[in-house]
């Protein structure tokens, strides 16, 4: 599960995709900002009519349900099944097994799913090198620190066995603890082929049935190539191949500003290639807010050997051969005329991520999904094609297209493993922080402002706008790293936080007390008086609370409550 | 943030700002001048940046800017006749137009505060050539606390930039111009070259033309002609992104720069050489590697002449553009010429050294590394030759004895380094070679085993090659070309006859520090050395 939240060229592709239902009686865990469910749902589906709550409680515990195909069989081999062994299908194994459910999980490649082998993890290695090449070719920031470094060098190949070692730790990491703790890692490809019933195996091999009184899909995604562009895995390659640092080209043009492509833009200039960025959308970072992708603009883009392209779809893109380089087609996204060409030496295609679902068997069970995507209801609960839920089928993370981040897919997956051991849970989306890793980094939890304002607008209230810089941070100043900005979104009559981005030196890590406060739904007025330790670049967030302007009401309720 | 103010704003503010400080603007002209006489300095040299930062105090922290694009015939009936800018802003636009309404239009640096005296450009939203309408953001004007987006009020075509990014304008000032229709793009940038064409320096008494003069390759200020998005056709010039931003941070007109990059591109080198500017370093890749072939001498000049003019290619030719290693040694080459070398040969009598070599052939010694070894022995009583000149006023003298030893590597050239060759001995001198020519054809050698020569062999006597010439790698003081051992007729000193074996080394070495007697002196114990070849296996 690579972070996605971005969609460039491919609009087919929800990457973002808040699609939440807001129609939930049952649960008051998450006070207040559960209610603030929103759709800037691409998924046109709509939700009304289709979440039975009242039949929930009881289809739970009965097991023999009405299946339309086949009957269920009467006791299982396991109590949860989970296919995929992704973060997401981890994340699950492991609180399913803390609950005491006899788990198993299927896994046709190698565990740890996208986000070990081919996404977060080996990135991140990747981001480390660049991010300390960076400092190092900086002779303005090593002069301000009274540091003299000589010719900073690189070795390609040190470089991507760092990123494939730390890939193959944290997969056995990953595989050690589902085993530690007794999950039954079953080895080929899932299918569904009836209610509670799954048959797994590798090619060519016969197929093992096994039964479960719970499924969870946990199957991902894979990178998403559109139409006319031609992939050769050398000089045309995806996010896959990329990770790999095979070679570092003098030149690349990269097909989307997202996450992905913003934090190979960061890795391929600090090793020195210089950077054409593809983009449909009018502006750049289009998924960000647009004050952070502006300032991100300004620090990421604009003084580093990077140029950009905006509104304009890469329609054909031809690998190197034949002594000619790669050769990238721009078409206008508006009137769909050639705009341009240009000769590269590579292209990485970053438009974003498809659900890997096919072969999944959801024939069997009536599940159409849409453009890939398996449709949930806000529990995760898998919807047929007539609308119903499929009883004891979830489907969590990127094959749901909820939220393709990995640890959004975890906390689906906890949140699915809760219902099914009797408490009902549903994730609020909204609390899930999403960051990139560039130098410095850019993290967000919750609304942009102009999803704040629309809201706001639609519900009739108001919403105010703090901000706070890293200049004025100690801890930022000693670092030399004073670029940056914290921004909050909040509502002023009742201290609610709404959204929180923040631009600049280890953002990644600052915003979990946003996120957290959001998730537990912490209100400004009670989170200002906790205490930071000084001089911490966490005190940006401290600044950042201390200067929102919450209404008297609210603080006077704060009082009595 | 965003600024929206209404056009009229602008010259009502403006025209009030003139009838109070009329000396400010007794002549907006002359204003213009100013800065572009501003502008000229700092292209010439960085530090009247620093010069114009200092000179000006009063350079408004708090800059508070706002846009306008000023229809001349809005403001012009409005501004007296008698101010004598008018005569630029209005050279196309004769009086009658006053009423047809003129459809080209500046942009113009905007100003709040009778404190601003001039702002800075961040970026260019739009480029030139690009559609606006009206409300579009099109300039971001810095200002200490936020940058702020510069706003059109007319629809049009931004059909030149006049104020670069990261340049300042005064207040007033045109940065861009504005065009109606596709039309009057050329008219509109007529009018743009005009203002800089009328930038000439003649307002400020001090006309700086020697310091233009001493500039290399002056930068033209010439506004960048269309954005090359909207060039096509066959002949498209391709410019890598580092090299644009160059090109306009240096206003190089980039068509008229020559590509050297792969398949021909525009390459941040070649802007940076179009500019005049010595290359920065780039310490990504291979950095070092010499050119010691016969080829070279004739291939550096080219090079060399390269960006200014090239012939046209002979029909049916073949461009194949060079590999990494080949622009590295390309690069170099081109270096080479600033040091002034000379040369200085010997015949070396080589019989001893051959007896040796068939001695010690069967214990896997090389005669590269005999030939290493006994330059390094030379070398360490003649240290001033194993010195090099980095800065033009010193002797930078080198404590170790590290040869390089030039090695022809498929369609390449590269040079392992034999570190401290004058301690080690020779079987581990040998063996060490191995090692290096087995990584080197592997791809596999790290910077410090090529970059760290202080002394260069190159040795094309195996293919019977009797003299050559090699050019001085950058960084070291003297290489050494050796020729091929043959047998030579000689006559001693009573007049005997005899056949002996010889070579001839020929010495290229940096003028600045290595004269012709230490090369002589170096060369006269080198050839002790080999005449007495066994101390080698000391």
């Amino acid at each position: 599960m690579h972070s996605t939240l971005s969609f460039s060229q491919a609009t087919t592709v929800p990457t973002t995709n808040y699609a939440f239902h807001s129609q939930s009686p049952i649960n008051l865990r998450f006070c207040g900002l559960r209610r603030e469910a929103f759709g800037i749902s691409i998924l046109t589906r709509s939700s009304s009519g289709r979440v039975r709550l009242s039949t929930r409680g009881r289809s739970k515990r009965t097991s023999a349900s009405t299946g339309n195909n086949g009957t269920p069989p009467k006791s299982f081999d396991y109590d949860l099944i989970i296919i995929g062994a992704g973060v997401g299908g981890h994340g699950a194994a492991l609180h399913a097994v803390e609950k005491g459910l006899k788990t198993a999980i299927i896994e046709g490649d190698v565990v740890g799913g996208t986000c070990v082998n081919r996404g977060c993890v080996p990135s991140k290695a990747l981001l480390a090198v660049s991010g300390r090449m960076r400092e190092l070719q900086s002779e303005h920031h090593m002069k301000a620190l009274g540091l003299q470094v000589s010719a900073a060098g690189y070795d390609r190949q040190g470089v991507a066995d760092h990123a494939n070692n730390l890939a193959s730790k944290i997969r056995s990491n990953l595989t050690n603890s589902m085993k530690a703790l007794g999950v039954d890692i079953l080895t080929g490809f899932g299918t569904i082929v009836g209610p509670q019933k799954v048959k797994y195996g590798k090619v060519g091999f016969t197929d093992n049935v096994v039964t479960a009184k719970d499924i969870i899909i946990a199957t991902g995604s894979v990178p998403f190539v559109p139409k006319g562009i031609e992939v050769d895995g050398k000089t045309v390659i995806t996010s896959d191949h990329a990770l790999k640092l095979e070679f570092v080209p003098d030149w690349i043009a990269i097909v989307g500003s997202g996450y992905i492509g913003l934090e190979f833009s960061d890795v391929y200039t600090a090793l020195g290639s210089e950077v054409t960025f593809i983009e449909a959308l009018d502006q750049l970072m289009p998924g960000f807010d647009p004050e952070i992708s502006k300032l991100a603009q300004r620090v990421l883009i604009n003084p580093r050997k990077i140029d950009y392209h905006t509104g304009v779809f890469a329609t054909k893109i031809t690998p190197a051969r034949d002594g000619k380089p790669v050769i990238v087609e721009l078409t206008d996204a508006k009137t769909k005329e050639h705009k341009d060409t240009l000769e590269v030496d590579a292209a990485l295609i970053a438009t974003g991520r498809a659900p890997f679902t096919y072969g999944l068997g959801l024939e069997n069970i009536n599940v159409v999904t849409q453009r890939g995507f398996v449709p949930v209801d806000e529990r995760m609960r898998v919807i047929d094609a007539n609308g119903n839920l499929v009883p004891h089928l979830y489907c969590i993370g990127d094959a749901n297209g909820k939220m393709m981040l990995a640890h959004a897919a975890s906390a689906q997956g906890i949140s699915v493993v809760e219902q099914v051991t009797g408490r009902d849970h549903v994730l609020n989306h909204l609390s899930v922080p999403a960051a990139c890793f560039t130098h410095p980094e850019i993290s967000m939890v919750g609304l942009t402002e102009p999803q704040a304002r629309e809201k706001a607008e639609k519900e009739g209230f108001e919403i105010s706008v703090a901000k706070t810089s890293f200049k004025a941070n100690t801890k930022a100043l000693a670092e030399n790293e004073g670029e940056g900005l914290a921004k909050l979104i909040y509502r002023p009559d009742n201290g609610e936080i709404l959204g929180v981005h923040i631009f600049g030196l280890h953002a990644a890590d600052l915003i979990h007390e946003a996120s957290n406060a959001v998730a537990l739904g912490t209100r400004i007025q009670d989170i200002r008086f906790a205490v930071h330790a000084h001089p911490t670049l966490s005190e940006v967030l401290d600044e950042l609370f201390k200067s929102a302007k919450v209404e008297r009401e609210a603080l006077e309720a704060l009082k009595v409550g | 943030m965003q600024t929206q103010l209404g056009s009229a704003v602008f010259p009502r503010l403006l025209r009030r700002s003139l009838s109070y400080i009329p000396s400010i603007l007794y002549s907006l002209h002359s204003l213009l001048n100013l800065f572009h006489f501003f502008r000229f300095l700092s292209n010439s040299s960085p530090q009247s940046q620093k010069h114009k930062e200092m000179a000006s105090p009063f350079l408004s922290n708090t800059i508070i800017s706002f846009s306008s694009s000023l229809s001349s015939s809005s403001s012009l009936p409005r501004l007296a006749p008698s101010i004598p800018f008018s005569a630029i802003r209005s050279k196309s636009t004769p009086r009658r137009i006053l009423t047809v309404r003129s459809k080209i239009r500046e942009i113009f640096m905007p100003a709040l505060s009778s404190t601003m005296t001039e702002g800075k450009i961040v970026s260019w939203v739009k480029s030139e050539g690009d559609v606006l309408s009206k409300g579009e953001s099109v300039v971001v004007v810095e200002s200490d606390k936020a940058d702020m987006d510069v706003e059109t009020f007319y629809d049009g075509i931004l059909a030149a930039i006049v104020v670069g990014e990261g340049e300042t304008a005064l207040v007033g000032a045109a940065i861009g111009v504005l065009a109606e229709t596709e039309d009057e793009i050329a008219e509109a940038k007529a009018k743009a070259a005009s203002k800089s064409g009328a930038s000439t320096p003649s307002a400020p008494p001090p006309a700086p033309t020697p310091a233009a003069a001493s500039t290399p390759a002056p930068p033209k200020s010439t506004p960048a002609p269309a954005a090359p998005t909207v060039a096509e056709g066959p002949t498209k010039t391709v410019a890598t992104p580092y090299a644009k931003k160059l090109a306009k941070q240096h206003k190089v007109d980039i068509e008229s720069v020559v590509g050297t990059g792969p398949y021909g591109r525009i390459t941040p080198e070649d802007i940076e050489a179009a500019a005049g500017l010595s290359p920065s370093k780039k310490n990504v890749g291979l950095a070092v590697v010499v050119e010691t072939k016969h080829a070279a001498p004739a291939k550096a000049p080219a090079a060399s002449a390269a960006p200014s003019s090239l012939p046209p290619p002979v029909p049916g030719s073949t461009v194949v553009p060079f590999t990494t290693m080949q622009s590295a040694v390309s690069k170099n080459m081109v270096e080479s010429l600033s040091v002034p070398t000379f040369r200085v040969g010997y015949p070396v009598t080589t019989d001893a050294l051959d007896a040796l070599y068939e001695k010690v052939k069967p214990k896997g010694v090389t005669m590269t590394a005999l030939l290493a070894k006994a330059a390094a022995m030379a070398l360490a009583q003649h240290p001033v030759v194993n010195s090099s000149c980095k800065d033009g006023k010193s002797f930078t003298y080198n404590s170790n004895i590290n040869i390089a030893v030039a090695v022809a590597i498929n369609g390449g050239l590269i040079t392992p380094v034999l570190q401290d060759a004058d301690k080690l001995d020779l079987y581990l001198l040998s063996q060490k070679w191995k090692e290096l020519v087995e990584k080197a054809r592997a791809k596999q050698l790290q910077p410090q085993e090529y970059n760290s020569g202080t002394f260069t062999l190159s040795n094309l006597g195996m293919f019977g090659v009797d003299r050559f010439d090699a050019i001085l790698p950058p960084g070291q003081g003297a290489i050494m070309a050796v020729g091929a051992s043959k047998p030579t007729v000689v006559a001693d000193a009573e007049g005997f006859f005899s056949v002996k074996n010889k070579m001839l080394v020929n010495v290229t070495a940096d003028h600045r520090i290595i004269y012709g007697a230490d090369l002589a002196a170096f060369l006269q114990t080198f050839s002790k050395i080999v005449e007495n070849a066994e101390s080698l296996t000391l």
